[in-house]
């Protein structure tokens, strides 16, 4: 203590009185000892409680069955775990934001699938913080136990990063909606029973003044669902069709015609699980072995060194990328609530630029090896095993596309960053 | 994970930026630059009274024994304001090789006037073929009358001109690249059988190369003769990794300022060249390669809070991948959008490119410890507990 009066002399004389509250614990990366002690509690469990052919799916990156996830979703829910960011009334845990960062990461890195964001990371945080009593009571819980299977209508095919151009109208008739247009890009509507909307209410003003955050039963006549087939060979997207739908009033959430200001709100939630370094890692960890381990004909051995190489440049960037998250965690954390923090643009460049350059690099170790379907409905078919690393490598690749354009778009992403630099 | 400063690394902070901005402005340092050392004394004085050369020595020998947090803050200032002095060869690698491998005797001897900046080191290790191996020495160590006898030659010796004394390493045995049998000796820079040639380097610092013919060590200024000094000399040019990673951030830091700056005074086609989203989009590229290289910065200086050695090499050599990448596509993308300007020696922009182009390639670029890491068991898996998973 008396070194640091001294020098704290030499920088202002007089502020030795500052003392009793001097605040002298270093900067740390580490882990503290109950930041490990809560990681191991979480890693543990997921060892002992995640399915093993739930594992090997999400491994594999190949697409769960309804019943896998909400089977999956209901063994967190009866730990508690299902929803840990949400308010502890309605089912969270109370962890601050870097506990729930270290829940996610060892999730993702013990290839344990993630609830379905469209309803714990969505439209529930929607509800509970913009929502009635009743729809708080209606819906929270069957979101924390997949009861009901939500997905977005956000996109429509005339308002992508424009998304305040949606053209979806919603009519008041009495104490109903009606509800005319046609949503797009909606993942998994195939499996859901809700869907949330944004839909125009009001045509007379600014764009973003007359939009409204709607909740319709997928039952309701006049709701079509049509598959979208997608570049990776499956089946994840939808064209969702309005037509005449008769939407209860009571399925408003908040105000009418202030929609836009929770779409926004909820698109910085988005942002910042975005990153998927856990995932990340996983991949990393699994590329890593098969350099160790890939060998025979076709296999990387010709090309290892430049594989290496890759694979450690990756691995610089995501541990950047992990601390860079953990600043933004630990400054939200501190200060509360970040959205105007370019930083969290970050998250989403970055990580999602280094899962697609992974995708790319594994694609690369399979080499031909990646280029036959293997389609189980298919007859005979290629020889080759279907629990091979190589058989999911080029469908991954081509979904991982999307990584960079969902979610807003990598450009308005730069868009974001650039206005807050020159601001 | 703390990430806070703490309430005195505040106020080093404060005062480090505070001296800067006052006396460091892009004009003064023109004049520093030019004047005959290319460097201030005054200054140097100015950070011998702040303290900052005293941070890392330990409390016992006069100094602070504040750790490398503290001296990532003193090198973004430096950073930001290309700070000229020999704070790298004097403070990070001197001060370091005596804190590590020097007696008391020695400690006493030459800490005190070093913290109260009486007392100028130079490091003279590298030599013509060693290239980023820092276990190649060819220089020699002979014993004789007690102390030792020196012949060699080393070069690129950072304010090798300026230095009072010359930490030397020198082999004892073994063959050029032999890991074992390097020793380190403390020179006066006056010595019979030294002789020096200084030069400028790109940023306009100054080293010098360095003859030494017979030159007598007393046995009072043998540092270490163990011939077991590599895993030292290790350790603290890691620890000047790190603290020029903090430099580097402050000087992509000032680039990204200035960028910005001009961006939005810059007419062309009648609008400012912000308003074009090409630009808007470099920028924010910039931006994220900065704060990529501020979480890097940050990872190396906790590393050299580690005492494993491996894990401490591999986090470093990490760090000073981004850092390599980031501050060369930061420092290309400040000057393209600064234009012509940018070319010219008039403005500061072009003297943080120099600087950046400087702190990418000493001590190995960014291929180099690449190529290190991906000889390795991994990032990952070195990782155990720190920010990480190690599984």
């Amino acid at each position: 203590m008396e070194v640091r009066h001294s020098l704290l002399s030499l920088i202002r004389p007089g502020l030795h009185s500052l003392s009793s509250s001097w605040k002298d614990a270093d900067v740390n990366l580490d882990f503290t000892r109950e930041e490990q002690e809560f990681r191991e509690d979480v890693r543990c469990f997921f060892q002992t409680a995640l399915p093993d052919s739930i594992r090997r799916k999400i491994r594999l990156n190949r697409d769960l069955s309804r019943q896998e996830l909400v089977d999956w979703t209901r063994i967190l829910n009866r730990k508690g775990w299902a929803v840990p960011h949400w308010p502890i009334e309605w089912g969270g845990t109370g962890w601050g934001p870097v506990k729930q960062a270290i829940f996610l990461d060892t999730l993702q890195q013990e290839n344990a699938p993630e609830t379905l964001s469209f309803g714990t990371s969505m439209v529930g945080p929607i509800i509970y913080t913009f929502g009635n009593e009743e729809q708080k009571r209606r819906f929270l819980p069957r979101i924390a136990n997949l009861d009901d299977w939500w997905c977005q209508g956000f996109s429509e095919p005339g308002a992508g990063s424009d998304l305040a151009s949606l053209a979806t109208t919603a009519i008041r008739d009495g104490d109903h909606y009606i509800v005319n247009g046609q949503k797009t890009w909606t993942t998994l509507a195939q499996h859901a029973n809700w869907i949330f909307c944004l839909v125009r209410t009001n045509r007379e003003v600014r764009k973003q003044a007359g939009i409204s955050f709607l909740l319709i039963d997928m039952a309701t006549p006049g709701v079509a669902v049509r598959p979208i087939q997608t570049i990776d060979g499956g089946h994840e997207i939808n064209d969702v069709f309005l037509d005449n739908v008769r939407v209860p009033v009571e399925n408003l959430v908040g105000e009418e015609n202030l929609g836009w200001s929770y779409a926004k709100f909820l698109l910085g939630n988005e942002r910042t699980g975005i990153a998927r370094v856990g995932a990340s890692k996983a991949l990393l960890r699994q590329v890593r072995e098969l350099l160790d381990t890939d060998s025979g004909p076709g296999s990387v051995a010709g090309d290892i060194l430049r594989f290496r190489e890759r694979l450690a440049a990756l691995e610089v960037e995501l541990k950047a990328l992990e601390i860079t998250q953990y600043r933004v965690l630990a400054r939200q954390a501190e200060q509360g609530d970040t959205r105007q923090n370019p930083a969290a643009s970050i998250l989403k460049v970055k990580g999602t630029e280094i899962q697609q350059a992974i995708s790319e690099l594994i694609l690369d170790m399979a080499g031909a090896r990646a280029l036959a379907v293997h389609d189980p409905e298919e007859n005979g078919g290629h020889f080759a095993d279907p629990d091979s690393w190589t058989q999911t490598v080029a469908a991954t690749y081509a979904n991982w596309r999307k990584i960079s354009i969902y979610g807003g778009s990598n450009e308005i992403q730069r868009n974001i960053i650039a206005k807050q630099i020159l601001s | 994970m703390i990430f806070e400063l703490t309430d005195q690394q505040r106020l080093v902070k404060d005062s480090v930026d505070r001296l800067m901005s006052d006396r460091y402005t892009f004009e003064a340092r023109e004049t520093i630059r030019k004047g005959t050392e290319n460097w201030s004394r005054e200054r140097w004085k100015d950070y011998a009274g702040l303290g900052l050369l005293a941070l890392r020595v330990d409390e016992a020998d006069g100094g602070f024994g504040c750790g490398p947090f503290d001296t990532m803050i003193v090198m973004e200032a430096f950073g930001r304001a290309l700070a000229l002095e020999p704070y790298v060869s004097t403070v990070l690698l001197g001060a370091g090789l005596i804190r590590l491998a020097a007696n008391a005797e020695q400690r006493a001897r030459l800490l005190p006037p070093l913290c109260e900046g009486r007392l100028l080191l130079a490091f003279a290790h590298s030599e013509e073929q060693s290239g980023n191996d820092l276990r190649h020495v060819a220089a020699t160590a002979a014993p004789a009358e007690g102390g030792f006898v020196l012949n060699g030659k080393k070069t690129l010796v950072l304010h090798g001109d300026s230095a009072d004394y010359l930490i030397v390493s020198a082999r004892s045995s073994g063959a050029t690249l032999d890991p074992s049998g390097i020793g380190l000796f403390l020179v006066a820079a006056e010595a019979s059988g030294l002789s020096r040639r200084s030069y400028r380097m790109i940023d306009g610092q100054r080293a010098a190369d360095i003859e030494l013919n017979g030159v007598r060590v007393s046995p009072d200024n043998v540092i270490d003769a163990s011939g077991q000094s590599l895993p030292i000399i290790q350790q603290v040019v890691e620890e000047t990794i790190a603290a020029l990673a903090a430099e580097a951030v402050g000087v992509m830091d000032e680039m990204l300022r200035l960028t910005s700056d001009y961006l939005r005074v810059r007419k062309q086609f009648g609008v400012e060249i912000a308003s074009f989203q090409a630009i808007q989009h470099r920028l924010a590229d910039m931006f994220i390669a900065l704060e990529q290289a501020r979480s890097m910065a940050m990872f190396a200086a906790n590393a050299c809070q580690s005492d494993d050695a491996s894990h401490r090499s591999t986090c470093i050599a990490a760090a000073k991948v981004q850092i390599s990448r980031s501050i060369r596509f930061v420092s290309q993308q400040a000057i393209q959008l600064h234009g012509g300007i940018g070319m010219t020696m008039e403005y500061k922009i072009g003297h943080l490119f120099q600087r950046a182009t400087m702190i990418d390639t000493l001590f190995g670029n960014g291929d180099h410890h690449l190529s290190r890491l991906a000889a390795g068991s991994g990032l990952f898996a070195a990782l155990d507990g720190c920010a990480s998973d190690s599984r």
